[in-house]
């Protein structure tokens, strides 16, 4: 079923696709077990004649052995899980000097781009406004500023495995790597109207030389 | 009262007798047939919707409009000559609006699986697996007469058919009905100009409101009742599980709609008002996640108060029909309990993407995934009762085996969204769709089918017919695993809930022929379900008449006469032992009544 995931594309991704392995294989085994020993109990304890069930109440033991199990696995999961997520969402650890900072703001129904320009300031004249489309390079951290104007959307690109919800007069930031130039697909992953379906912007990531003639094209010195 | 034969033949209006009843058995087959009402209303909604997932933009088959009267205006069926009409005439008409030769329109998309959700979750699901199984029930299991407050009984069914009402208007009202999802997340919800939903949006909050006075009347009379009603000898831990979980359920509404209520009620007054506690305003105000709390706070136990009837109706189920004590009857009532509790303190796991801080994404991962021990603990329960049993594979038994089986991928899945970094992937997409069907449809319906056939004999005093049940289960079994199970993979691939048209995305192009799969296994899946209706209104009249106790049951609604008379019991039974005393050793018989006073010391049994 995981080959259906699409291609990560981002640095923190591998951390969440080994987790979804590791959950795939554990829950998979858990079905497999507990429907082998259903299929096998309703065959073979299927009524026939003259065949009394054992009157049997319970056992102690048993239900001390699954609770005392499936508490274990929990925490063993939980506790692998807490450094990913935390590494993905948690402001305080997110990589420093971001190389590229923009501003994401989710409107019925684009998603508009703010770069700072190069003084790195928001709210002053070089800033440069793009609709639906994000420039980043390789290999580099990237810091977006989320935020959305009306109702909440969610930034999602299924590729960096990132998604986030952006809250009107709120500003949440979101990091990310990205370690393959491409073009990626950013759907509003939140209801946000009728116009929700459709509601798409694009991920331009861009070979280090590509990124800088665009800055180059943008912000001519 | 001793001569129950004569006393149930006091004269009755049909009024008093059929409409507004204060009999505890002739309301709840009430809010059986009104939860069967909408449960139509609300899967029709889906296969709207699920069409134009599977064909985007082309109209619906039937009422849609011919490709001829598409490209030259060429009227060419009936639905043509319907459309022609529509455009013709001078006024808006409805279906101009929605859906424009049968096409469904964005707008009108939302609207439907808006109101699927909330038709299926509060007016369907609930009515039945509390309304109907509770109060037919609750009075005859724990050996009384009629409920502790019955014109409050009949109130709780009169305020249900009231919100239903209000609800239906919002369809026709002008803007539509509610398009925000039944989650009703603000400001999309609070505010009309992001939806262009009017009164629509108003009079859904409306609706939820009175069906929560509904609930909460219902709730406060099953507590009552199984408290301080139950007949003597009949100790709690004597209580068959499905009183159980009726009971955890009724504590859950009683604490848990009020929240919604509040919020529903906030919500009002940021709409009709000009408040903003769910909108953050530049001069202060609200937060849209105080609606989220709000709303999860109460929607979690609601989840709950979906699946625990189901799961108490499966124990019934399993343990009659493999003539076996349930394993471990304890530890399934405790179980029940710990999941009740930690249903309040995982409210938090639908928000782990919302913006709440990260750190709280931590704590409610923990919880969550801590309900797995309870769930675990009754999965196994439910296997060991099967354990060196007799099985037998009745219609009603068919539904519990399934009702374990779908309960097992529907828990299991759950650990990937309780998963913290797994959820940023899989959060609002297909995943949680198939995750909530393989729950409250997989879990509660299958329940909730095997409830009807099991105790129709002592509703109707007539048996279903036993082999439309059967094709009924296969083909809603297999239909439902093909329609739902295949959304775990749209999940996995990213698949967006509550797009109207995938095709719009670039990665979404290759999901196209799973989509219309999904779509066909849903028709079959609706359609499969007019050979219950039938079946249970054909059987009502037809059906073979039932003895008193078909299925050699040990709880106490069987030792009532069938059909049941006003006041249940000829004289109250003294309850002798647990529920579940099957194929005890020594005995002649596999099965002992709770109500049998022979062999009286011979077991614990609870």
């Amino acid at each position: 079923m995981l080959q259906w995931l699409p291609e990560n594309v981002s640095t923190f991704g591998q951390g969440v696709d080994n987790l979804f392995h590791a959950i795939y294989w554990l829950t998979l085994i858990v079905f497999v077990l507990v429907m082998g020993t259903l299929i096998v109990f309703l065959i073979k304890y299927r009524h026939q004649e003259g065949k009394k069930a054992d009157y049997i109440e319970g056992s102690t033991t048993l239900e001390i052995i699954w609770t005392a199990a499936t508490t274990v696995i929990v925490f063993v999961l939980a506790m692998f899980s807490y450094p990913q997520w935390n590494n993905i969402k948690s402001p305080t650890q997110f990589p420093e000097n971001p190389d590229v900072v923009v501003q994401v703001n989710g409107k019925q129904f684009n998603w508009d781009m703010t770069y700072p320009g190069p003084d790195n300031e928001f709210g002053t004249d070089d800033d440069l406004e793009l609709e639906n489309e994000l420039h980043v390079p390789v290999n580099a951290v990237v810091h977006i500023r989320l935020t959305a104007e009306d109702v909440i959307h969610s930034f999602f690109v299924p590729q960096l495995r990132l998604k986030q919800d952006a809250l009107p007069n709120r500003f949440i930031d979101v990091w990310f790597e990205a370690t393959k130039a491409g073009r990626y697909e950013i759907p509003c992953a939140e209801l946000c109207g009728f116009g929700h379906s459709g509601m798409l912007g694009y991920l331009n990531v861009h070979t280090q030389n590509d990124y800088d003639a665009w800055v180059q094209e943008r912000w001519p010195q | 009262m001793h001569d129950n034969e004569h006393s149930s033949h006091h004269e009755e209006s049909f009024i008093s007798k059929y409409i507004f009843s204060l009999d505890h058995k002739m309301i709840g087959k009430q809010f059986l047939i009104y939860g069967l009402i909408m449960l139509f209303v609300g899967g029709g909604l889906a296969l709207l919707f699920r069409w134009q997932l599977a064909y985007p933009e082309r109209p619906l088959p039937i009422i849609g409009a011919s490709p001829q009267y598409l490209e030259e205006g060429e009227v060419v069926t009936g639905a043509d000559r319907m459309w022609e009409r529509i455009y013709e005439s001078e006024q808006e008409e409805w279906l101009e609006v929605n859906m424009p030769n049968g096409v469904v329109e964005p707008a009108f998309y939302n609207m439907l699986f808006t109101m699927h959700a909330t038709i299926m979750v509060f007016f369907v699901v609930v009515p039945i697996l509390v309304g109907a199984f509770g109060n037919f029930l609750i009075p005859l299991m724990i050996g009384t007469r009629d409920m502790a407050f019955p014109i409050l009984n009949m109130l709780s069914f009169w305020l249900a058919v009231l919100a239903a009402i209000v609800m239906t208007i919002g369809f026709f009202v002008p803007g539509g009905h509610a398009a925000a999802g039944w989650t009703g997340y603000a400001p999309l919800s609070s505010d009309p100009q992001w939806t262009g939903v009017d009164w629509g949006q108003n009079l859904w909050a409306i609706s939820l409101l009175i069906q929560g006075f509904s609930s909460l009347v219902g709730s406060i009379n099953y507590i009552t009742t199984i408290i301080n009603m139950r007949a003597p000898g009949m100790t709690f831990f004597r209580l068959p599980l499905v009183i159980w979980s009726l009971f955890i359920v009724a504590i859950l509404l009683l604490l848990a709609f009020p929240v919604l209520s509040s919020a529903l009620a906030l919500l009002i007054f940021d709409r009709l008002a000009g408040t903003t506690f769910f909108t953050a305003t530049a001069e202060g105000g609200g937060d849209p996640l105080l609606w989220q709390h709000l709303f999860w706070f109460f929607g979690h136990p609601e989840v709950y108060i979906l699946i625990l009837p189901g799961m108490g109706i499966a124990s019934e189920l399993v343990a009659v029909f493999s003539r076996k004590p349930i394993f471990g009857y304890r530890s399934m009532v405790y179980a029940m309990i710990a999941i009740a509790f930690l249903g309040w303190i995982v409210w938090g796991h639908h928000m782990f993407q919302s913006g709440m801080r990260p750190g709280l994404g931590s704590v409610f991962m923990t919880t969550t995934m801590l309900i797995a021990v309870p769930s675990a603990i009754k999965t196994f329960n439910w296997l060991g009762t099967m354990f060196r049993g007799s099985i037998r594979f009745t219609a009603p038994m068919l539904h519990a085996i399934a009702f374990v089986s779908m309960f097992v991928i529907g828990g299991l899945s759950g650990i990937y969204m309780a998963n913290t970094p797994v959820d940023i992937f899989i959060h609002d997409t297909y995943y949680i769709v198939a995750h909530i069907h393989y729950v409250v449809f997989g879990g509660s319906l299958f329940a909730m089918f095997g409830g009807i056939i099991f105790w129709f004999p002592k509703m109707y005093g007539r048996h279903m017919n036993d082999v439309l049940s059967k094709i009924h289960f296969w083909l809603t079994f297999i239909a439902f695993n093909c329609t739902f199970f295949p959304m775990h993979i749209l999940g996995v691939g990213g698949h967006m809930r509550r797009i109207s048209n995938p095709m719009q995305y670039e990665f979404l192009q290759q999901f196209e022929g799973m989509n219309i799969f999904i779509t066909m296994s849903a028709f079959t899946l609706g359609f499969a379900q007019l050979i219950l209706v039938f079946n249970f209104f054909w059987s009502m009249y037809r059906g073979k008449v039932a003895e008193k106790n078909p299925w050699h049951v040990n709880t106490l609604e069987w030792e009532a006469p069938t059909p049941v008379p006003h006041g249940n019991f000829g004289q109250i039974p003294t309850v002798y032992r647990g529920p579940y005393e099957y194929s005890v050793p020594g005995e002649e018989s596999d099965w002992i009544p709770q109500a049998d006073p022979e062999h009286a010391p011979a077991t614990s049994g609870d």
